[in-house]
């Protein structure tokens, strides 16, 4: 069972085939016995899961049952879960129990979802390695000297071992596309104000935005379909029709014009990753498409941008975090200033503090015009440079990152680091949805040396349904999506 | 040295930053209430606390309030608004930052008329007024060696208006506040109840040889509030700053603190140790877009505002500048007064019993006018007897102590069961005299003896005899003219 998808448990469930707490607890087994050695869990809720998927059950057999109900998933532990801890994978909420749900929890909790629990995450979604957790790093089930990506790394991790079918990330520069694509499984960030953040622990609120990670972009369409809407709660969640996200996969991909932007093939791109995304633009030509040479030339402008932007925001969404009323506290404290100095020292990781510290100095008096402003006027270019290419084509692809899954400690310069988001970041600067599928294992023959690449797709504002679409017929047409990583074999 | 000295050589320079608290039911960013007098944190929501994940949600409420004080002042209200973060540490400040506005507020340039107690009016520019949220409270009492927090005031939604420098001297910066008081108040906009910190203000302050253009060096009294204490901290700044800069010293700027205990100022902090604020857009609120017609529905919801009553007062009602300002100082003062004046017909009478008596028996009994045990029905009631001559003066003050007394129910009630109605019958009036100088006699040789003029004044021992006969029903100039008839006679 733990192979199949979304679509396809469903249709177990549907018919019979097993019940919502026979998977619960096969899952939970799984996962007591495989994600010691991934650790793409923080907490792993086994009784409520247990509970929730009888619930299931029994409104199953009353009929009232919907499409989605009593199909297990995972929350990166960035979504508030009432009663359940929320860490934001740091020591500071070690200690956090939410009192309240996230929206997108409360929707997907009234379509009979099961939430097998809390995945790991790179500390308050800041990295692309999983590496900044206060619970350790996750490793990649493709192999485990590897990163899974980051910062949904556990929720990517998850779902390719076959721990639970799909996951809720959040992408502020990558941090769903990434993950998704080392981990070799497909994932979706929607145009910002698609789905609600409201619940979501802030790290850069006009970039943050929650998508589904699941194993196809059927899936995901599930998913998306339960997720989307505005929220009276969430002021940047847009009013706009929500459309059935499954209706349309299966439409043919004829005419479809594809861009590929000159910036995403540059110097920095992996060889093999390149060969593999040629590749996958080569089977939807086969499809029915035709290739259009773009450019976005404002791309190298991006991480730059995005490291004034995000941190100033960052700095600000954290300030909350002072030890006050709660979260870590210091102990004894001498006076208020101890308190919060103290409290913040212990509870926040090195690449939090890094970027409190980048955020607070480009908003400081004298430093705002130079930094904010003007990353604010490049955000406008870059906005601006895709919405020019969708003028000329009807989505565009590339790599999702410059390279496959490296290894574990192989990035310690944090710059380094911050370039394997080179061709994802520039996608939340615009706020258009993009998304990561599987394009190819690049790698040695022995199955442990197999890396996933993931292909990215992107589209113009709120045009999910038709990325979708031009996700599922490749997937329709490949089986790139269908491999799983040998994880038994390391358990 | 007193203020009046060193008003000789130095102009004063006074600008006004008023907070008023807007009368919403619920906050500016959440739906808790704003009831005050709350059990501590009884009235904080998870927005308010500012929990992991919350996002606010601007409450139309305010906005509207905030337009149609911007329509009162007649000032510019700018199509588009925004909302920043002002970010700062403070125990009772949730999230770390008060989320306010800075580079677009709601309202722009305005002006308001003061009149000051000689009835002059004078005009005070409104620089801006900006909406923003208040913080909570730190409770220093009862927790030995800790402070309390009391989160019920967090996010209450504030007005700050900001006026420019226009101000010479105490009398005219607390003019300026009773006019913003009136305004408020007649908009309804908020309680304007300074004890309970509906509104206050922080003055600032400086001194400058008369004749100079440029400002001298300010400091700002924060938090003062209530008028007397405006006019008391003003007083002891001036004094501050004239014997510093006398003494060839230098005001330094600084934030102050008026206490009323000691009547003086004190040092809080100086520009050195101020917070750099780190202002920037608040990523989780869109900007606010005010189209015409909003602006012109909330315009078509104005009552009529202080200085339209005072301007109608002194020109329709014939009304003294003097109490034309006393009577609108509040909207129901002077709803009230057009009550009575609607009853009565005669708007001076109205006035003077208004401000005289009934003011009187109020502030004697602690009783604001909504309080009144006389309504002001009863009282036009008693005017209109007394304004037709039913009763005279006396018997009007008798039923006015009877109707406070809820004796009766209406002036004519009381007239008729105690017999107060004036004697005007010349008969039994001329009855009444010719037994008083009979009774007499030696008054009356006394009277023929008198020089003139002291005729004049022994007259009143006859009209007393006469109204104490009468038990004060006869007509006082009647008694007056029919007893100088007939001393007269007897010269």
């Amino acid at each position: 069972m733990h192979d199949r998808t979304l679509a396809e448990l469903a249709r177990g469930l549907a018919g019979g085939e097993f019940t919502s707490r026979e998977l619960t607890a096969a899952l939970l087994e799984r996962i007591e016995r495989i994600d010691p050695a991934l650790n793409s869990f923080i907490s792993v809720t086994g009784e409520q899961a247990l509970n929730a998927a009888e619930r299931a059950d029994s409104a199953r057999q009353q009929g009232k049952a919907g499409a989605l109900a009593g199909l297990p998933l995972a929350y990166k532990d960035i979504f508030c879960t009432e009663g359940v801890r929320t860490s934001a994978g740091s020591r500071m909420l070690d200690n956090f129990i939410a009192p309240y749900s996230a929206t997108v929890v409360d929707k997907l909790e009234r379509a009979g979802l099961v939430s097998l629990g809390k995945t790991n995450m790179d500390e308050f979604a800041m990295g692309s390695s999983n590496e900044n957790s206060w619970y350790g790093p996750v490793k990649n089930p493709w192999n485990s000297e590897l990163v899974p990506g980051g910062s949904s790394g556990g929720s990517a991790a998850a779902v390719a071992a076959g721990l639970v079918p799909a996951a809720l990330g959040t992408d502020t520069g990558g941090s769903i596309r990434q993950p998704a694509a080392f981990c070799g499984i497909t994932g979706l960030k929607p145009t910002y104000g698609r789905v609600s953040r409201y619940g979501m622990i802030a790290y850069a609120s006009s970039l943050d935005q929650a998508g589904p990670m699941a194993r196809s972009a059927e899936d995901c369409a599930l998913l998306l379909n339960a997720m989307a809407g505005h929220d009276p709660r969430d002021s940047t969640s847009v009013s706009r029709a929500v459309p059935d996200y499954s209706r349309e996969l299966d439409k043919p991909l004829d005419g479809l014009r594809i861009g590929l932007p000159a910036e995403y093939f540059g110097e920095g791109l992996d060889a093999d990753v390149e060969k593999a995304v040629r590749e996958a633009v080569k089977v939807y030509e086969s499809l029915g498409a035709r290739v259009i040479d773009v450019s976005l030339p404002h791309t190298g402008m991006a991480i730059p941008a995005y490291y004034v932007i995000a941190p100033a925001e960052a700095s600000s969404n954290l300030s909350r975090f002072d030890g006050v009323r709660f979260g870590h506290r210091c102990d004894d404290p001498a006076s208020l200033e101890d308190l919060y100095k103290r409290s913040r020292a212990e509870g926040f990781g090195e690449e939090v503090k890094r970027r409190i510290l980048i955020g607070t100095h480009t908003l400081s008096e004298g430093f705002f015009d130079a930094y904010y402003r003007k990353a604010q006027q490049v955000r406008r270019l870059i906005r601006q440079d895709f919405l020019d290419a969708f003028d000329k084509v009807d989505v565009l692809m590339g790599p999702a990152a410059p390279t496959t899954a490296f290894k574990l400690g192989a990035k310690a310069d944090p710059v380094q680091m911050y370039l394997q988001d080179i061709y994802t970041i520039a996608v939340n600067l615009a706020g258009i949805p993009g998304i990561s599928i599987p394009a190819g294992l690049v790698g040695g023959n022995h199955p442990t040396d197999h890396r996933p690449v993931g292909l990215q797709i992107l589209g113009p504002h709120f045009g999910e349904a038709h990325l979708l679409n031009v996700a599922h017929v490749y997937q329709q047409a490949t089986d790139w999506h269908q491999r799983r990583p040998p994880v038994e074999g390391q358990a | 040295m007193n203020q009046g000295a060193a008003n000789m050589q130095w102009e004063v320079v006074i600008g006004l930053e008023v907070h008023v608290q807007l009368s919403t039911r619920s906050k500016i960013f959440s739906g808790a209430s704003t009831a005050f007098g709350a059990e501590p944190n009884r009235q904080a929501c998870a927005v308010d606390l500012g929990l992991p994940g919350v996002l606010p949600v601007l409450n139309e409420n305010a906005v509207a309030m905030a337009v149609r004080f911007g329509l009162a002042i007649d000032a510019e209200i700018p199509e588009y608004s925004t909302f920043e973060r002002k970010n700062y540490f403070y125990p009772d400040l949730p999230k770390g930052y008060q989320t306010s506005q800075m580079a677009h507020p709601i309202i722009g340039r305005g002006e308001v008329e003061i009149t000051l107690p000689d009835g002059t009016t004078r005009t005070v520019r409104i620089h801006h007024a900006h909406m923003e949220e208040d913080a909570g409270k730190s409770l220093h009492e009862d927790y030995s060696g800790m402070s309390g927090i009391d989160l019920n005031r967090a996010g209450t939604p504030l007005l700050e208006i900001v006026s420019e420098p226009d101000m010479r001297s105490a009398e005219e910066a607390s003019a300026y506040l009773r006019a913003l008081h009136a305004i408020v108040t007649y908009l309804g906009i908020s309680d304007g109840n300074m004890a309970e910190g509906s509104m206050r203000c922080d003055v600032n302050i400086s001194l400058r040889p008369r004749g100079q253009q440029t400002l001298g060096t300010r400091a700002e009294i924060k938090n003062v509030n209530s008028f007397r204490f405006v006019e008391r901290a003003i007083a002891f700044e001036i004094e501050r700053q004239s014997e510093l800069l006398e003494d060839g010293g230098i005001v330094v700027q600084e934030t102050r603190l008026y206490d009323p205990d000691s009547d003086e100022t004190r040092a809080m902090r100086t520009k050195e140790e101020a917070n750099d604020y780190r202002y920037f857009p608040c990523p989780d609120l869109l900007p606010l877009m005010l189209d015409e017609a909003y602006v012109e529905h909330q315009r078509s919801l104005l009552p009529e505002l202080p200085s339209e009553k005072r301007h109608r007062f002194t020109g329709e009602l014939g009304l003294s500048a003097y109490d034309a300002g006393v009577l609108t100082a509040s909207r129901p003062l002077a709803e009230y007064f057009e009550r009575v004046h609607a009853v009565c017909g005669d708007a001076k009478l109205a006035a003077n019993w208004v401000q005289g008596d009934l003011m009187a028996r109020l502030n004697q009994d602690g009783l604001d006018i909504s309080e009144s045990p006389v309504s002001a029905e009863q009282l036009g009631g008693l005017l209109s007897r007394l304004a037709d001559d039913t009763i005279n003066g006396k018997a009007a003050k008798q039923v006015f102590a009877d109707l406070w007394a809820y004796k009766g129910e209406s002036a004519d009630e009381i007239i008729a069961a105690r017999g107060l109605k004036q004697v005007t019958d010349s008969g039994e009036i001329e009855a009444l005299c010719d037994r008083v100088i009979a009774d007499n006699p030696a008054q009356v040789t006394q009277y023929r003896e008198a020089s003139e003029d002291k005729r004049g004044k022994m007259i009143g021992f006859f009209v007393g005899q006469v109204m104490k006969a009468s038990r004060g029903t006869a007509n006082p100039p009647q008694v007056n003219a029919m007893l100088k008839e007939k001393l007269d006679a007897l010269l």
